[in-house]
């Protein structure tokens, strides 16, 4: 076979890929960006004009609101997935091989449902005479039901519980990178438990910790329905704003224009992350 | 009387089933360069870390200047570890892997710095201040990881195969380096090896360790020209045995029948019918072509070898193939020629045989 025909193959495999990017990301996305600078008529159709109007609107007082709201849960959201994340993997890493392995894909088994119905799973657990509860109450804890839906913490439940597994995964691959006997030299050199955690785990896992974050953190601004389900229609997060403006309000443009915004508060993060050093390598796997 | 700095009581060690440490005592002594020699799967790694505080011992005890330790974290022992593999944190410079001991013990920046320099100096590392370890050559890691030890004057420095990873030429230099260093510092050091060239040339003692036991603790000297049974004869150096049955014992000589011929060597406390093993270092043969006055054993040139300084020469005795060897590489010998060996009798290493030697 001569080099040319080589090539030839190998472009040919990427067929799959490219046409996926292309058909199933890339036109969607420039339809949504060509779509938030048109005008809505009032039948929820489009008027094919050039304007700002949309972007000038997100940043009224109320959007804006919505925008801030989104980012406290998400951030949240985050905070919590790394702190739970952190002992998780470190415990998982001193373990057998085998049951490192067993442990992953333990992780990994919520995967298997569908995340609507494990969500609505979790009204059974949270409702006021949901099993939390009757549990707390009956073994004399609490001795009156605690909201645990229909507002903040419910929410923060359900984003916690569904995007715990991004954060840990790449924190676990991070975390196995690191070479036992830097641990031990660490502690021969003096320091402390929370030393070695802080002067050389979290360093060497940084790259982890940033992917990770990422990929909790930019699916929390959007998970409508977790805010729906477990916050009771009382909270809006950027998810539900884009939701309502294209299949309540019938406000394509706008709609258009926020997850425009929503895109570029993303990439702004991932610019960050390589601001500081990071490679996009890491953001893939390890 | 020297200061013991190190004392291990009866440590057992067992991973599961397996018992890796059978009952080992040890005392080290302030300023000494110590080593632990074995095969590999010996325990002296095993022993290593239950000194640093790395493993838990199963059963024992360990005392640093006269303190128990057995049950304290790495962190509050008075000793540094150098990893076989450097361990230097890969995203730290070098400066401030050297500082790191300080820093947890905060100690002064003003402090840290200028011992660092100080330290770097020592390792002839100055100017690296501010690299990373990976755009470091193998020996300059290992100068730094070192470094990284010394400068919290531990009681006693524990290294663990530290020069195993270079070539041969700088694992030399970086012995005699450490040696002077070890000396100029008067810190005490534990040395894991398994390669008898570094036990030798850098120990003040030599533990050889068998099987999760000492065989013997001596002198690189004592151990070499006085071993007290046939595994430390043959760990340590290049030796051939002779087996043979004492035959004719007199006030001063006693005779031993090898290969038809009978063998001179010092009386000792040995009887008629006892068996023995002799053991001759290859370079205590004298090759002549005349049979000598004393122990003419015969012997067919079957091969030279030429290893530069010296030329390895193999003869053959019955069956046994004997090792000898000459400085210099005249070559005086041709392949098959028949040439008696002598030795002087000092030379002759005689143990008595064990049981379980017969194999050997």
């Amino acid at each position: 076979m001569t080099m040319n025909n080589k090539k030839i193959w190998r472009y040919f495999f990427l067929i799959p890929v490219i046409v996926y990017v292309a058909l199933l990301i890339a036109l969607p996305l420039l339809y949504i960006l060509l779509i938030s600078f048109f005008k809505s008529d009032s039948y929820g159709g489009m008027i094919t004009t050039f304007t700002i109007q949309n972007y000038i609107e997100v940043f009224d007082q109320v959007y804006i609101n919505v925008f801030l709201k989104s980012i406290l849960i998400a951030g949240l959201t985050t905070f919590i997935c790394i702190l739970i994340s952190y002992p998780f993997v470190l415990a998982v890493s001193h373990k057998k091989p085998r049951t490192q392995k067993i442990l992953m894909t333990l992780v990994m088994v919520p995967f298997l449902t569908n995340s609507l119905i494990r969500m609505y799973g979790w009204l059974v657990l949270l409702r006021k005479s949901g099993v939390i509860n009757q549990v707390l109450l009956g073994t004399g804890v609490i001795h009156e039901s605690l909201s645990l839906m229909y507002n903040m913490s419910g929410i923060l439940i359900g984003m916690t519980y569904t995007l715990l597994p991004f954060m840990i995964l790449p924190l676990y691959s991070s975390v196995s990178t690191i070479d036992p006997s830097l641990l031990e030299a660490a502690s021969d050199l003096g320091a402390s438990k929370i030393k070695i955690f802080f002067k050389i785990i979290v360093p060497q896992t940084l790259p982890g910790l940033f992917n990770g974050s990422l990929m909790v953190f930019t699916p929390a601004l959007g998970y409508f329905f977790i805010v729906d389900i477990l916050g009771g229609g009382k909270i809006m997060i950027l998810g539900n704003l884009i939701k309502n403006q294209f299949l309540t309000a019938r406000n394509w443009p706008f709609g258009a224009a926020i997850s425009i915004v929503l895109v570029l508060i993303t990439s702004l993060l991932i610019l960050a992350y390589r601001k500081l050093g990071g490679k996009m390598d890491d953001l893939g796997g390890a | 009387m020297k200061k013991i700095i190190l004392k291990i009581e009866h440590l057992k060690k067992s991973f599961g089933e397996k018992n890796v440490i059978k009952d080992f005592d040890l005392d080290v002594y302030e300023g000494e360069f110590l080593t632990l020699l074995g095969s590999s799967g010996c325990g002296k790694t095993t022993i290593l870390r239950s000194i640093a505080g790395l493993d838990p011992v199963t059963e024992g005890h360990i005392y640093i200047d006269g303190k128990e330790v057995t049950n304290l974290d790495p962190q509050h022992r008075e000793v540094n570890t150098i990893f076989q593999n450097y361990a230097l944190f890969p995203l730290m410079t070098v400066e401030d892997n050297i500082g790191f001991g300080l820093k947890m013990k905060k100690v002064p920046k003003k402090e840290i710095e200028k011992r660092v320099h100080d330290m770097l100096e020592l390792v002839h590392l100055l100017g690296y201040e501010k690299r990373k370890p990976k755009e470091l050559s193998g020996g300059e890691q290992q100068r730094v990881s070192i470094a990284r030890g010394l400068i919290n004057n531990p009681k006693v420095l524990l290294l663990d195969e530290p020069l195993s990873a270079l070539d041969q030429k700088l694992r030399k230099s970086m012995q005699l380096e450490l040696k002077q260093l070890q000396k100029k510092l008067g810190i005490t050091f534990i040395y894991v090896t398994h390669s008898q060239d570094e036990a030798l040339t850098m120990s003040d003692r030599i533990v050889l360790l068998k099987d999760g036991k000492i065989e013997q603790v001596d002198t690189p000297v004592t151990i070499y020209e006085h071993p007290n049974s046939l595994y430390t004869a043959q760990f340590l150096g290049d030796s051939n045995l002779f087996q043979g049955v004492v035959t004719k014992v007199e006030k001063e000589y006693t005779w031993v029948r090898v290969h038809e011929t009978d063998l001179k060597i010092l009386s000792s406390d040995w009887k008629v019918g006892d068996e023995l093993d002799i053991i001759l270092r290859p370079e205590n043969i004298k090759i002549s072509l005349e049979s000598g006055k004393e122990n003419p054993l015969q012997g067919k040139i079957i091969d030279q070898i030429y290893d530069g300084a010296v030329t390895n020469l193999m003869i053959r005795v019955g069956k046994q193939m004997i090792n000898a060897m000459y400085l210099g590489n005249d070559k005086l010998y041709a392949k098959g020629q028949m040439v008696y060996m002598t030795w002087d009798i000092e030379d002759a290493i005689v143990l008595k045989r064990k049981s379980s030697d017969n194999e050997q």
